[in-house]
C-alpha cells in the first residue's frame, strides 16, 4: 500500500515529462516538415532551421481565404 | 507604341518587367527584424533530398541571402535576406536550376493555428486519459475502499485541468450554437462530459464507489482525434491550394505626372492614375488604354477563348492578360470597384441566397440529442418513482448519457472524410472540408464551364504534317521571338531540329497583327491574313481568326490553323458521369458557335454566351427547382456560379477567386478528376451511413442495459472504446472499395479512343 506513495507520483511525473517534451517539440517546429527531416538526415552539412516568426497583424486581402469555410 | 521602333520598346518592357518583379518581391516579403526580410516561395517541383541541398546551397550563395530553408512537406522555400540591398534574384536562380517558383503570401497564411491548438489539446487529453485509465483499471480490479478513494482524488486532480483545457473546444462551440437557438454535435457531447464529470466529482467528495473520470476524458480524447484529423485534412488542402501560382497582380507600375515610375500595391491605385503594363502582365484594375496596342486574353474573365486586339481607347477589365505589346493605361476604377470586386459582390449575393447546408453529423445530432436526453430524464424519473433514491436515479441517468454519448457520430464521420480526403489527395484533388464531400455525393447535375475547364484555353496547331517543311521551319524561327499563344503553339508543334536561321536582320512584333522578320531585303510576315498578304483582302479559306499565314514580300507561303486544346479525358469524364446517372451541361461565356460545336460533340446541352450574373442565376434556379448542381469552372466569371452551386470544383489553373471559392481543386490536367471525386464522395456517403447505423445499433443495445442500471464505469469504458474502434475500422475500408472500383472501371475506360476533339476558331 505504502508503495503507492512514491510509485504513483513517479509514474505521473514521467508522463508529464513526456507530455512536456512533446509540447516543446511541437512548439519548436519539429513537425513542420516531416518529409524534409527524413531527407535531411542523409545530408552531411550543417542544418539550422529557420525560427518561425509570428506576424503581428496579418492583412488578408478581400477574396482570399475560403469564403465558404468562414461562413459555415 | 509606334510601329517604327518596336525593338526599343521591347528592351524597355523587359527592363520594366524586371523592376516590377523586384518591387513585387519587396511587397510580398516581410520584415523579420535585425535588418532582415523574409520571402516565401512556393516551388511545386521539389521532391527529394537532392532538391533540398541543391536549392539551399545555390540560394545561400546568392549575395544578400542570409539563409534559405526548404520545406519538403509543403514544397516551399523560406529565404531571409538583408534588407539594405535590392531583393536577391531568387526566382531567376531557381528557374535557371529548373525549378518553377512563385511568390507565396506567408503573412496572410500564418493566422490559422487551430491545428496546433487541437494537437496540444489532444496531447493533454492523451496524457490524462492514459493515467486516469491506469488508476481506473486498478479500481475495477477491486481496490480497497481507502485506495479507491485515493485514486479517485488523484484522477480528479488530473481530470479537472484536462477537462477544462481540452473540453473548451467543444464547450465553446456548443455554447455558441445554443445561444443561436440551434443544436450541433457539440451540445450532447458537452452535456454528457460535463454531467459525467460533475457526478464523478460529487462521488469523489462523498467517497462513492463509482466515478466516471476515465469515461469523460476518454470521450474527449476520441473526439479530439476526429476533430484534429478533420482540421489537418483541411489545412493540407488549404496549403496545397495556396501554393499555386497567384494570377492576380499584387500591384502595378505607376507613371507619375513628373515622369517618375513607382510600384504601388493594388489597394493604392486610384482612378486616373497612369499605369505601365508590360506584355505578359495581367490588368490590375478596370482601365482604358492610352497608348499602345496588344492582344488581350480574356479567357479568365469572360470565357472567350480567342485573344482580342485592343488599341488606344479600348476599355479593359481587371484580370485580363496583355499578351504581346506594352501598354500605357489609365485606371478607370479603384481595385475595390473593379470587375473582380463586382464578382466578389455577386459571390456574396449567391452565398446568401443559397440554403445553408447542415452537415450529416449535425443533422444526426438534431434527432439524436433529444432522444438521448429524453431517455435520460425518463430514466431518472422512473428510478425515482420506483425506488425513491434520488442519488441512485441520478447516477443511472448519467450512465445513460455516458453510454450513449455520440462517440461514433463525433469520430466516425470525420474519420470517413479524412480517409476520403486522403484518397482524393493521392489523385491530385484537394478537398477543402468534409461538408463539401457530403454535398458532392448529393449532386445530380454537373455543369461545366468551357474555356479553361473543358478546354485548356491554349491553342494547338492542327494538320502540322500538311505544311511545307521549309515554310514551317521559317515560321517557327520567327515565332520563337514572340510570347503570343499562337507563336508558342507553333514552336511547340515543331518537332526535330530547326535549321539555324538565315541571317535575320530584325524581327518585330505588331500587336494585333503579327510578326515581321527582315532577311536582307526580303520581308517575311507571320500573322493575320489581311495584314500579311499584299492583297489586303483575305481569301475565303483563310478568313478565320484561328488562322495565320506566312508571307514573303506579301506573297502567300503557308497557312497555320489553330484550335483550342481539349483537356484530356473530357469524353471519358462525361461518359463516366453519365454512367453514374448524372446529367451534364455546358455553361459558357464564349461565343455560341464554339460552345455548340464542343457540346454537340460531347452530346450534352449547352447555354451560351452567358454573363457571369446569368451563370449564377441559372445555377440558382436549378437549385431552387430541387436539382443539386456540381459546378466545374475556372474563370473569374464562374466564381459566382461556383458559390451558388451545391458543390463546386475548379482546376488548379483557375483564377485565384474561383480557386478559393471552389470546394475542391484538382491539380491534374485530366478532367477524369471530376467523376473520380464524385465516386469517392458517394463511397464516403455509404460508409458514413453504415457508421451511423452501427452507432444507432450500438445504442439500441447499450441503452436498455444502461436504463436498467447495469452499467458500471468499466462497462462504459469497454463499450465506448469498442464502438469507436468499430467505426474507425469501417471508415478505413474506403481505401479498399476504391481499389476495387478502379479495377472494375479501368478496362472499359482504356478501351475508349482517346480522341481529342478539335474546336475550331471563330468567325
Amino acid at each position: 500500500m505504502t508503495d503507492f506513495f512514491y510509485l504513483i507520483p513517479i509514474a505521473l511525473a514521467l508522463g508529464a515529462v513526456g507530455l512536456a517534451a512533446f509540447l516543446w517539440s511541437l512548439k519548436s517546429g519539429q513537425y513542420e516538415d516531416l518529409d524534409g527531416a527524413a531527407a535531411r538526415i542523409l545530408s552531411n552539412e550543417d542544418d539550422n532551421p529557420i525560427v518561425k516568426v509570428r506576424q503581428p497583424n496579418p492583412a488578408p486581402e478581400k477574396g482570399e481565404g475560403f469564403g465558404k469555410e468562414l461562413k459555415q | 507604341m509606334t510601329c517604327c521602333a518596336p525593338s526599343v520598346e521591347f528592351a524597355d518592357a523587359r527592363f520594366d518587367r524586371h523592376r516590377a518583379r523586384n518591387d513585387e518581391m519587396l511587397l510580398a516579403s516581410h520584415d523579420v527584424g535585425e535588418g532582415l526580410r523574409q520571402t516565401d516561395l512556393s516551388v511545386p517541383t521539389i521532391h527529394c533530398g537532392g532538391c533540398i541541398q541543391k536549392i539551399e546551397s545555390t540560394l545561400d550563395a546568392l549575395p544578400g541571402v542570409e539563409q534559405a530553408r526548404v520545406n519538403l512537406s509543403t514544397k516551399r522555400v523560406t529565404i531571409r535576406w538583408r534588407a539594405d540591398g535590392a531583393p536577391p534574384p531568387l526566382i531567376e536562380s531557381l528557374s535557371r536550376m529548373g525549378y518553377e517558383a512563385h511568390l507565396y503570401d506567408a503573412v496572410a497564411d500564418s493566422k490559422d493555428d487551430t491545428v496546433a491548438k487541437l494537437v496540444r489539446a489532444l496531447a493533454v487529453a492523451g496524457f490524462a486519459a492514459s493515467n486516469i485509465m491506469l488508476l481506473s483499471v486498478s479500481i475495477w480490479s477491486g481496490a480497497e475502499p481507502a485506495t479507491r478513494d485515493l485514486f479517485h482524488w488523484i484522477s480528479a486532480v488530473i481530470a479537472v485541468p484536462a477537462v477544462v483545457y481540452c473540453g473548451r473546444i467543444f464547450f465553446g462551440s456548443a455554447w455558441q450554437s445554443l445561444r443561436h437557438g440551434q443544436t450541433n454535435m457539440d451540445v450532447p457531447i458537452s452535456i454528457g462530459v460535463l454531467l459525467a464529470f460533475g457526478l464523478s466529482l460529487y462521488e469523489t467528495f462523498n467517497r462513492g464507489p463509482h466515478a466516471y473520470f476515465d469515461a469523460s476524458i476518454t470521450l474527449l480524447f476520441f473526439l479530439l482525434i476526429g476533430r484534429t484529423l478533420d482540421h489537418m485534412m483541411r489545412e493540407r488542402a488549404r496549403v496545397a491550394v495556396k501554393g499555386l501560382a497567384r494570377l492576380a497582380p499584387r500591384g502595378a507600375l505607376i507613371l507619375q505626372p513628373d515622369g517618375a515610375q513607382i510600384y504601388l500595391p493594388l489597394s493604392e491605385i486610384r482612378p486616373g492614375m497612369t499605369i505601365l503594363l508590360t506584355a505578359g502582365d495581367r490588368v490590375p484594375v478596370d482601365c482604358r488604354i492610352l497608348k499602345g496596342q496588344s492582344d488581350i486574353d480574356c479567357s479568365l474573365v469572360s470565357g472567350e477563348s480567342i485573344p482580342q486586339t485592343a488599341g488606344a481607347g479600348s476599355l479593359l477589365q481587371a484580370g485580363t492578360l496583355s499578351l504581346t505589346g506594352p501598354l500605357t493605361i489609365v485606371a478607370t476604377a479603384a481595385a475595390k470597384d473593379s470587375f473582380l470586386a463586382e464578382m466578389i459582390q455577386m459571390m456574396e449575393a449567391a452565398e446568401s441566397g443559397r440554403s445553408t447546408y447542415r452537415r450529416i453529423a449535425d443533422r444526426a445530432a438534431r434527432l439524436y440529442a433529444p432522444v438521448v436526453h429524453v431517455a435520460a430524464v425518463v430514466t431518472f424519473i422512473g428510478w425515482v418513482a420506483a425506488t425513491g433514491d434520488v442519488h441512485r436515479a441520478l447516477t443511472i441517468a448519467i450512465a445513460v448519457l455516458i453510454i450513449t454519448c455520440p462517440c461514433a457520430l463525433g469520430l466516425a464521420v470525420p474519420m470517413v472524410q479524412v480517409v476520403a480526403a486522403r484518397r482524393l489527395f493521392e489523385q491530385g484533388i484537394m478537398l477543402k472540408d468534409g461538408g463539401a464531400l457530403e454535398r458532392l455525393a448529393e449532386v445530380e447535375t454537373v455543369v461545366f464551364d468551357k474555356t479553361g475547364t473543358l478546354t485548356l484555353g491554349e491553342p494547338r496547331l492542327v494538320d502540322a504534317s500538311t505544311i511545307a517543311p521549309d515554310a514551317f521551319e521559317l515560321a517557327v524561327v520567327i515565332a520563337s521571338h514572340s510570347q503570343h499563344p499562337y507563336s508558342r503553339a507553333l514552336v511547340a508543334a515543331h518537332q526535330g531540329p530547326v535549321r539555324s536561321p538565315t541571317s535575320m536582320t530584325s524581327v518585330s512584333e505588331y500587336p494585333g497583327s503579327g510578326l515581321e522578320a527582315r532577311i536582307g531585303p526580303t520581308v517575311h510576315r507571320l500573322g493575320r491574313p489581311e495584314w500579311a498578304l499584299a492583297g489586303g483582302e483575305a481569301s475565303h479559306s483563310v478568313s478565320e481568326m484561328g488562322t495565320i499565314v506566312l508571307s514573303k514580300n506579301g506573297q502567300y507561303l503557308a497557312t497555320f490553323q489553330f484550335v483550342d486544346r481539349l483537356r484530356s479525358g473530357v469524353h471519358e469524364a462525361v461518359a463516366a458521369l453519365a454512367k453514374d446517372g448524372l446529367a451534364v451541361e455546358v455553361l459558357s461565356g464564349d461565343r455560341e458557335e464554339a460552345v455548340r460545336r464542343l457540346a454537340s460533340a460531347l452530346g450534352v446541352p449547352h447555354y451560351s454566351p452567358v454573363s457571369p450574373a446569368d451563370k449564377a442565376t441559372h445555377i440558382a434556379s436549378m437549385e431552387a427547382s430541387g436539382r443539386k448542381v456540381l459546378m466545374v469552372g475556372d474563370g473569374l466569371n464562374d466564381a459566382p456560379a461556383l458559390v451558388a452551386a451545391h458543390a463546386s470544383m475548379a482546376p488548379a489553373s483557375a483564377a485565384d477567386v474561383g480557386r478559393n471559392a471552389a470546394d475542391l481543386v484538382f491539380l491534374s490536367e485530366s478532367l477524369l478528376s471530376v467523376p473520380q471525386a464524385v465516386t469517392v464522395a458517394r463511397n464516403a456517403r455509404r460508409l458514413v451511413r453504415e457508421n451511423l447505423i452501427i452507432a444507432v445499433g450500438y445504442n439500441a443495445i447499450a441503452m436498455p442495459v444502461a436504463i436498467l442500471g447495469y452499467v458500471t464505469p468499466l462497462i462504459a469504458a469497454v463499450a465506448m472504446s469498442l464502438s469507436s474502434l468499430i467505426v474507425v475500422a469501417n471508415a478505413l475500408r474506403l481505401g479498399d472499395s476504391r481499389r476495387r472500383n478502379q479495377h472494375k472501371g479501368d478496362s472499359p475506360k482504356r478501351s475508349l479512343p482517346s480522341s481529342r476533339f478539335a474546336l475550331e476558331g471563330r468567325k
